[in-house]
């Protein structure tokens, strides 16, 4: 029930978005798309709704989280346009193997998007009940998966923890 | 003023959709050029859209451009994983200067 509320709640607010400046009409019929909406799917949605109740995970996520994410990603770009215009093409691709702790669905989820947007690296397959991530690398600095853990995953998995588990 | 600063962010969009194309072409194979297609048009085209946001301000189009960003971070990165996977389990192998395939190691026998 209470994952269906927040459906209905994040629904609404992506409708009163879609079909804004925000009037009488708009709003009403909103209203019964998104309960319709979180009445169909709203199990599927949110598993744990118990973790929306702390303060602190909106913090880590606001002001932990973004601005990681943010930076990771731009320099990500920098990285691919100096490859990108350098004339000999400095890659050295290869795919690696990297090990995480988290263990919830959304925290892995968010893990590899983050992994993904940031400088040099892309994630080709997850195995979620061993906690394994195999991650396409444009320039393999080392085949050691602990190490690679270190260069690759740590960063990220120190703030997700503290959000997601 | 946030018209001048919004059409700096389009430029600076604008550029990084470019490496990003121009890395699809450069780059030797299907990860490679992947990883160039999702990192920069996904940074270019957010910031193509938040240059729109703050040129038109808080009116219909705007709020659709933030409404899209979001979309566009969510989605994107999970469209790479699923074309880079689907790639690796139809036997696309990794270009010639490659270093390492764990993934083929540990998924050798399994179809």
């Amino acid at each position: 029930m209470k994952s269906r509320i927040v459906l209905f709640l994040i629904a609404f607010l992506a409708w009163a978005l879609l079909t804004w400046v925000p009037d009488k009409q708009h709003l009403l019929v909103g209203l019964f798309v998104a309960g319709f909406v979180s009445f169909l799917t709203g199990d599927l949605f949110i598993k744990r709704p118990r973790l929306l109740k702390h303060p602190l995970r909106y913090w880590y996520f606001f002001f932990h989280y973004l601005p990681l994410f943010l930076w990771e990603c731009f320099k990500a770009n920098i990285d691919v346009a100096y490859r990108v215009l350098h004339p000999k093409l400095p890659i050295s691709p290869g795919i690696v193997k990297v090990k995480t702790r988290l263990k919830s669905d959304t925290a892995l989820t968010f893990l590899a998007n983050s992994i993904t947007l940031t400088p040099g690296t892309m994630t080709v397959d997850i195995d979620a009940d061993n906690g394994i991530l195999y991650i396409h690398w444009i320039n393999v600095k080392t085949k050691d998966v602990d190490k690679a853990t270190k260069i690759i995953v740590e960063r990220f998995e120190k703030v997700l923890e503290k959000i997601f588990d | 003023m946030s018209n001048t600063i919004g059409l700096i962010f389009i430029g600076v969009g604008l550029a990084f959709d470019f490496f990003g194309c121009l890395g699809l072409v450069r780059l030797p194979d299907v990860y490679n050029r992947l990883q160039a297609a999702t990192k920069c048009v996904t940074l270019g085209t957010c910031s193509i859209l938040f240059g729109t946001f703050l040129i038109v301000g808080p009116t219909a189009a705007g709020m659709k451009a933030l409404l899209c960003i979001i979309f566009l971070i969510l989605t994107a990165p999970v469209a790479a994983h699923a074309v880079s996977r689907g790639a690796h389990r139809a036997g696309v192998k990794l270009s010639e200067g490659s270093v390492v395939d764990m993934y083929k190691k540990d998924k050798e026998g399994e179809v």
